[in-house]
């Protein structure tokens, strides 16, 4: 600004005025001015072009997740294998070699054969089980089956696969990538949607691999979340608002809700292995244990929201409410909550969706096992969407990066619904006094 | 009977209690026709008589399995043969641990002695006993509250001030919950710490330049001496939040400047909303995102550029958290900028000031002390994030400040000490929570320091 030149003005030859100077310099400061609003302009355009970035990383590698490949058998499912011992034991994987070893006669010698049987996922065999144990009808029978094939011929058919690089260092040999594309020229090569990634638990195999487990690991994880932090953060609100008398006491209570919303998350992880785990002897990767420190963790998110939702209730209805003789508890219960119940739920679903995220703490936990079977309790061993999802981006197969990235999806599918909620429920209830 | 059983008897006693105690009340009152003579309506005397039956006896529900394991342990400890008693305190928990997993009948790796076999009897007899005991006690403590009240109703009985007072307690309990959470962080993180600073001096924690928490297990075995410097776990947490604050300051409060002084409404509808999005994203998505597509661009620009660029590099971690920290940054300093008020504009703008001059002079000096709170808030929380570098930053200790080397954190090293199994005596365990301790007051001067100052500004133009 010029304000400073005014005073030496008059020192100055009198034609020039004031007006002069700063018109010479105005076109000088208007540059400025379209500089910084640039800058301004720039700045939000990175922060989407980053947003769209990890949206197409995600999208761009997971979008293939949901199908996989899969190969036809001619399975012949003999009764002299499977009489041989019961029929949840038999022999299954031999009926799925018999059967590559039918459509590829040529093949011989123990290398050549084993390299066959690669090409089909070890879950083929289990598939073929569940047939049998479902429809005992087809024993004896020749059925076409579409089983899973390998991961990494999963990857070849959709084209994550270099095969220019020497024999030596891809996973794929010469001679199987001949059989593919011999099955794929006879139609023989198929990808369908892929419901095993819905629907399992976690596997070393990457064809096998769901999110199932997970799910549900988060889902018993956030309903002990859920019971505990709403209620006992409702109640804490509703206290500090409109009970709680202005002293020491309840500054420190204050005081120490905000300071532990700024509190990293680890350090709650800490706070569960040492006291939960070590103090309590509660059971290690067990969802209870998991949804208690996500508790303590969300509960100064859920009375900060709580709170702000009491204090957005206008005095008049309180008044109103005692005047006619209501009893403080009664204003409270029958007036006071029930308008600021739509915040405080806004508020809620907000931090279940950041529990929902939230990975750090359940590491301390244990719930980072390698955990097959779908849990079914709330102290059962298991692991959440978001430790799945660190667990698939640390295992070095290929095929895990893709299904890492379609676990991202779905667990953003589901903050995304959460968090709209949220807005909804919001724009809905929104009152303005 | 097992404890879900035996919660839901209580509801259901709970319940019983509700309606007895109400028709009592009308019983007392005379009929229908008799309620003015109550004290309270029918229905808080009967809330009365159910929270009299069912809080006791959740209470001492709580307290007992709280405290059941660890007293039967001991008392199984108790019994246990003079030779296994006098084992080394960890040698001993390892014995306690496969009797309690031959109790709840896991899958046990080696022979089976016979003393534990017959431990793991004595256990489950007790468990029985104790799980019996405890159903026959809380309910009949339940019982007794409803019969104990019920002989209490008169019409002149304060029923509702009596729900009321309890309903009034159970407030403050909640309330006091964040009170022992604090406590419950600071004692655990304290009393690790304190046996993790009896075997490594203080001093060499904080001051040592070398940081390798492999202890040895024999002692003769070669590299795992156990260094417990943490300099250079500390100055690697600050390159990467310093390269995050980089990041993150600029871009933050430039958009937050713009949305809220140039940007027309319509554009700001669309934009506030798509940047807040960011700060909704899980952290182990963008830990993802840094470590599969972030690092390897870094790595291959940098080897175009002919410099040799770490995959763990400390820019790509610090890059990633610098863009998860924006939408932070830019929220708060949008309520700053805001609570500017309109006056102190007007009077720059009527001194014929630009827009930018305005913003730069006028409404920063003004919003500083909100914005310096909001920045030592985003620092507190880049220096407790976890997950994008335990992803994407290394493991290795480096002690340097060239952002394309691999360094390492404190969480990372949380994280790294304790996930997996654990022996609870070894420094190396305890280091983890030695961090966590400085992580902790670290974060917590932090956090005060900045609300304090939020706080004040706040004040200054309410």
């Amino acid at each position: 600004m010029n304000n400073s030149q005014a005073p030496r003005s008059n020192i100055r030859k009198k034609t020039e005025r004031t007006l002069d100077i700063v018109n010479r310099g105005l076109s000088k400061r208007y540059r400025a001015e379209r500089r910084f609003r640039l800058y301004g302009l720039l700045a939000i355009v990175v922060s989407i072009v980053f947003l769209a970035l990890l949206f197409i990383s995600i999208i761009g590698n997971g979008y293939s997740a949901f199908q996989q490949t899969f190969i036809q058998l001619n399975v012949f499912f003999d009764p002299e294998i499977l009489a041989k011992q019961s029929l949840a034991t038999a022999n299954y994987q031999g009926l799925v070699k018999k059967s590559l070893r039918d459509m590829f006669p040529e093949v011989n010698g123990r290398q050549g054969k084993r390299m066959l049987y690669g090409i089909v996922s070890s879950g083929a065999s289990f598939q073929l089980r569940d047939m049998v144990l479902t429809d005992p009808e087809a024993i004896g029978q020749t059925l076409k089956v579409w089983v899973p094939a390998d991961d990494d011929v999963d990857m070849l058919i959709k084209g994550h696969f270099d095969r220019q690089v020497g024999e030596g260092e891809r996973r794929l040999a010469d001679r199987q990538l001949a059989w593919i594309d011999q099955l794929s020229a006879e139609g023989k090569i198929k990808k369908k949607f892929n419901t095993a990634f819905f629907t399992g638990g976690d596997s070393r195999e990457p064809e096998l691999a769901g999110i199932w487990g997970a799910v549900a690991g988060s889902f018993f994880t956030l309903v002990i979340t859920l019971l505990l932090s709403f209620p006992i953060g409702v109640a804490a609100a509703v206290y500090l608002e409109e009970f709680a008398p202005k002293n020491r006491w309840t500054d420190l209570i204050e005081v120490n809700i905000n300071n532990l919303a700024a509190v990293p998350s680890i350090v709650f992880g800490l706070l569960g292995l040492a006291v939960f785990l070590n103090f309590f002897g509660l059971p290690r990767s067990a969802p209870v244990v998991g949804g208690l420190v996500l508790t303590l963790m969300t509960l100064p998110v859920i009375i900060i929201a709580s709170r702000s939702a009491l204090t957005a209730v206008p005095p008049s209805i309180r008044e109103a409410a005692l005047g006619v003789g209501a009893s403080k508890m009664q204003m409270v219960a029958h007036h006071v909550l029930p308008l600021a119940l739509p915040g405080m739920l806004t508020g809620t679903i907000i931090g279940m969706a950041r529990a929902l995220g939230e990975t750090a703490p359940l590491l301390m936990i244990g719930m980072v096992a390698f955990i097959v079977d779908i849990p079914a309790g709330f102290t059962d061993p298991s692991t959440a969407l978001p430790v799945q999802i660190y667990l698939w981006a640390d295992s070095p197969e290929r095929a895990f990066v893709e299904r890492t990235s379609a676990a991202i999806i779905v667990l953003l599918v589901f903050l995304i619904t959460m968090n709209a909620a949220a807005v909804i429920l919001r724009k809905r209830f929104e009152r303005r006094w | 009977m097992s404890p879900t059983i035996l919660l839901f008897i209580l509801l259901v006693l709970s319940t019983c209690g509700y309606y007895i105690g109400r028709r009592r009340a009308f019983t007392v009152g005379g009929g229908t026709t008799g309620i003015k003579n109550l004290h309270s309506r029918p229905i808080y005397y009967g809330s009365l008589t159910a929270l009299w039956c069912g809080i006791p006896a959740l209470l001492l529900f709580g307290f007992w399995l709280a405290f059941e394991s660890a007293i039967i342990s001991h008392l199984v400890v108790a019994d246990l043969p003079e030779a296994i008693r006098n084992l080394p305190a960890a040698e001993l928990n390892l014995k306690v641990n496969k009797i309690r997993n031959l109790v709840s009948g896991n899958i046990i790796a080696g022979a089976i002695e016979p003393q534990i076999q017959a431990a793991a009897d004595h256990y489950r007899s007790l468990k029985a006993t104790s799980n019996a005991a405890l159903a026959v006690v809380t309910i009949s403590t339940a019982i007794m509250g409803v019969v104990i009240l019920r002989a209490k109703i008169t019409p002149i009985l304060r029923a509702r001030n009596g729900v009321e007072q309890i309903i009034k307690y159970i407030l403050i309990g909640c309330s006091t919950i964040a009170i022992f959470t604090t406590i419950g962080i600071v004692l655990s993180v304290l009393f690790e710490s304190i046996r993790f600073f009896q075997k490594v001096p203080l001093t060499e924690f904080l001051l040592g330049l070398k940081w390798s928490p492999q202890t040895a297990i024999r002692s003769d075995q070669v590299g795992s001496s156990g260094a417990f410097g943490a300099i250079p776990v500390f100055s690697g947490t600050l390159l990467i939040s310093a390269i995050a604050m980089c990041v993150a300051v600029p871009i933050g409060l430039m958009s937050a400047i713009y949305l809220s002084e140039y940007a027309h409404k319509k554009f700001r509808a669309v934009a506030k909303p798509l940047i807040e999005i960011l700060a909704g994203i899980p952290t182990v998505v963008y830990g993802f995102f840094a470590a599969l597509t972030v690092a390897p661009f870094i790595r291959e620009t940098g080897g175009i550029l002919g410099l040799s660029v770490s995959s763990e590099s400390a820019l790509a971690a610090g890059l990633v958290m610098g863009i998860m920290i924006i939408p932070f940054v830019s929220s708060l300093s949008d309520d700053f900028i805001n609570a500017v008020p309109q006056a102190l504009r007007d009077g720059a703008y009527s001194l014929g000031a630009t827009r930018s001059e305005t913003i730069k002079q006028v409404i920063l000096p003004a919003a500083l002390p909100g914005i310096v709170g909001g920045v030592l808030l985003a620092v507190s929380r880049a220096i407790g994030e976890t997950m994008i570098v335990v992803m994407a930053a290394g493991l290795a200790a480096n002690l340097t400040l060239n952002p394309l080397q691999a360094v390492t954190t404190v969480t990372v090293q949380i994280v790294t000490l304790l996930v997996g199994d654990q022996e609870f005596d070894s420094p190396k365990t305890l280091a983890a929570f030695a961090l966590g301790l400085l992580l902790f007051l670290v974060t917590l001067i932090l956090n005060v320091i900045a609300l304090h100052v939020v706080r004040k500004y706040r004040e200054q133009y309410e």
